[in-house]
């Protein structure tokens, strides 16, 4: 149809943006109904996890926060992921340095294999660690006969959550790297820099928001850990319960205030990473690799 | 510092990009590595860094064989096509990097490497820039900053990769005649990568010509320019034209005429001729000459290039007239080169 009008209203520079737009009723329809979803299946029950927490009012709350067993799962959980998010950041940086930079076979193996925990169900991960270090697994009789207790302890906890949140900062710099190449490198290393020097003073400062972005994301996934550790734990109050864990117990023995008061340290945890993350991707967006929302 | 290249070859996963190359640098000397795209110019650029090993073959620095040594040890400076400034460091921090780097024994003080900075920034006309960071230059003056954080570490040797590639023709100009006058300053030996060959024969003491891994031709602007020795020098640089002839008891022939040509060393056989199209002498009666019908004529600046079809195979070659010469108007023109060089049929 040559309908002159129609030039008028498809000017050149909308008609993209025209095209794939939604006639007004579809789009306020679409709006309602993703806000209606964020707000039953996220705000609500981030307000009722602080409504429950105080409902007995503030004393409570900080009462409950106070108990022996509370503060020795909070501890756990600082424990556990002071350990395993500076052990993932020496293994992810590794993982992503060997396969951003150099050249070799099984490289798209390794790949994979570092999403592994992404794609297998944490409890399955914790099961492996069973199968490997219980009574019965492969290890078991040899770490019985040197008494080493790595399962129902802090260590399989480590292990456990070590391999869970392995993904976080690997994923995160490795599109970053191979985006950067060896050019900066190779330039360090030309005006006489040593490899450590090059990484250090050139290597490390080019990918450090997409670390520390990682590194949030790790730490979140870490302190928040369920499935894998639930399974290796053993769940010995005062001993080897995280603070995932210990909600779980006090829920189910009807404390709901001591419950969800552990909950809100979890949900406030939740929200700060939110805040970094959202920060960071306001400041350096450009500098972090096209791979977040994992 | 005098870099000699012996007999080097270099393949990656079996693909060879240098074959046997040999070469020698002087001291001292502006040298440029022209040729086509993978050509291998950039390799053997990398390997007289020692970005790269050679698979055979060695690199001496003066008399030392530099072929085993570590970059680090080579001290060569080498400027990268895309830079590679630090982004993160402002300018001077960029241009100190070297010397911060060195072992504890030999780094300079803090003040003095600052010191060295601003007097090398100085020298590449960036005074007052020292505080920015590399995103705020432009393409011109990042070139400069990478040229300066290469000469701070004193370096042996100066190497290039396509220095003024990502930049105007303007600014290109420019830092072009801004190279010779630091290197004529300074007296590092460089060696520069290149596929302008405008830039290579103006700038370069020396032009080593190369192609498909190998060196075709190393010389003077002038030597490369009117004794090429290959076909494919003759083609690539510059403009030329080629026929296909006959060799005959030392005469040359096309189809069943001579051309007025001798060649008395030329074995008797098929062979190609070449010739510039400006370097010719037009012809007015035929006794001895190349005669051909004007295919198509073009106003190229201040000449004219006419295209003649030659001969019963109607072989194509361009030659350049004069724009008011009255050859130009006519249907048939014959010409002789001036200057030509045959060489065995392919
Ligand atoms: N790291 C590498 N792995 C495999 N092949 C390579 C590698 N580097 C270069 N080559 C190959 O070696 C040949 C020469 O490459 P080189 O980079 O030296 O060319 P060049 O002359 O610098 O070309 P250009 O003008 O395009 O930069 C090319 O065929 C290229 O594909
Ligand atoms: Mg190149």
């Amino acid at each position: 149809m040559a309908d002159p009008e129609i030039k008028s209203y498809e000017p050149l520079h909308e008609s993209r943006s025209a095209a794939v737009t939604e006639s007004g009723p579809v789009r306020v329809t679409l709006t309602i109904v993703t806000l209606v979803f964020l707000g039953v299946f996220l705000l609500l029950p981030l307000i009722i996890v602080f409504k429950e927490a105080f409902a007995k009012g503030v004393g409570a709350y900080f009462e409950s926060l106070s108990d022996a067993d509370t503060r020795s799962a909070i501890r756990l959980t600082l424990l556990v992921a002071a350990i395993s998010v500076p052990l993932n950041l020496v293994f992810g940086l590794s993982a992503a340095w060997a396969i951003a930079k150099f050249e070799f076979k099984g490289k798209a193996f390794l790949t994979t294999l570092i999403d592994l925990p992404f794609s297998v169900s944490p409890v399955i991960s914790g099961l492996v660690y069973v199968l490997l270090f219980g009574a019965q697994g492969l290890l078991g009789a040899w770490l019985k006969a040197h008494g080493i207790q790595i399962l129902f302890a802090v260590p399989g906890i480590v292990l456990a959550t070590v391999f869970v949140t392995f993904p976080f900062v690997a994923r995160e710099l490795i599109p970053l790297m191979q985006e950067q190449g060896n050019g900066d490198e190779e330039a360090a290393l030309s005006l006489g820099a040593s490899g450590w020097q090059a990484f250090w003073y050139v290597t490390l400062p080019n990918v450090k928001w997409g670390l520390l972005y990682g590194m949030l994301l790790c730490n979140a996934r870490a302190m928040g850990e369920f499935g894998a550790v639930s399974v290796v734990s053993g769940h010995i109050r005062g001993l080897t319960n995280t603070m995932p864990l210990h909600v779980e117990i006090l829920y189910n023995e009807y404390n709901a205030v001591g419950a969800f008061a552990v909950a809100s340290l979890l949900a406030g945890l939740a929200l700060v990473t939110l805040v970094l993350k959202t920060l960071l991707e306001m400041r350096y967006g450009a500098e972090l690799a096209a791979t977040r929302g994992h | 510092m005098e870099v000699r290249v012996v007999n080097v070859r270099k393949e990656f996963e079996r693909f060879p990009a240098l074959h046997d190359v040999s070469l020698d640098i002087r001291s001292g000397e502006l040298i440029a590595l022209l040729g086509p795209s993978g050509s291998g110019k950039t390799t053997l650029l990398r390997l007289i860094a020692g970005l790269e090993r050679p698979t055979k073959g060695a690199i001496f620095f003066g008399d030392e064989d530099a072929s085993q040594k570590s970059i680090q040890e080579r001290n060569v400076g080498f400027v990268f096509q895309h830079y590679a400034l630090f982004r993160h460091m402002t300018v001077a921090d960029n241009i100190g990097f070297g010397l911060k780097v060195r072992h504890r024994a030999a780094r300079p003080s803090a003040q003095e490497i600052r010191r060295r900075a601003m007097e090398l920034l100085d020298l590449v006309q960036l005074t007052g820039l020292e505080k920015r960071y590399p995103a705020q230059l432009s393409g011109g003056q990042r070139q400069r900053v990478a040229l300066a954080r290469a000469m701070a570490i004193e370096p042996k040797v100066l190497l290039l990769d396509e220095p003024f590639g990502a930049l105007d023709a303007q600014v290109r100009r420019e830092l072009r005649r801004w190279l010779r006058e630091i290197h004529d300053r300074t007296g590092h030996t460089t060696v520069f990568v290149t596929h302008d060959q405008e830039e290579a024969l103006e700038l370069a003491d020396r032009v080593v010509v190369m192609s498909q891994g190998r060196i075709e031709q190393v010389g003077t602007a002038d030597d490369i320019y009117d004794t090429p020795n290959s076909p494919f020098v003759y083609s690539f640089i510059g403009e030329s034209s080629s026929l296909p002839v006959k060799v005959e008891n030392g005469e040359v022939w096309i189809a069943d005429r001579p051309i007025g040509l001798q060649a008395p060393h030329a074995p008797s056989g098929e062979a190609v001729l070449h010739f510039r199209p400006h370097d010719v002498d037009l012809l007015d009666g035929c006794s001895g000459c190349i005669a051909g019908t004007v295919a198509a004529s073009r106003r190229v600046a201040g000449t004219r290039r006419v295209e003649l079809e030659i001969g019963g195979e109607r072989q194509r070659v361009e030659i350049e007239l004069p724009v008011d010469h009255p050859a130009a108007q006519k249907s048939r023109v014959a010409f002789r080169p001036r200057r030509w060089k045959l060489f065995p049929a392919a």
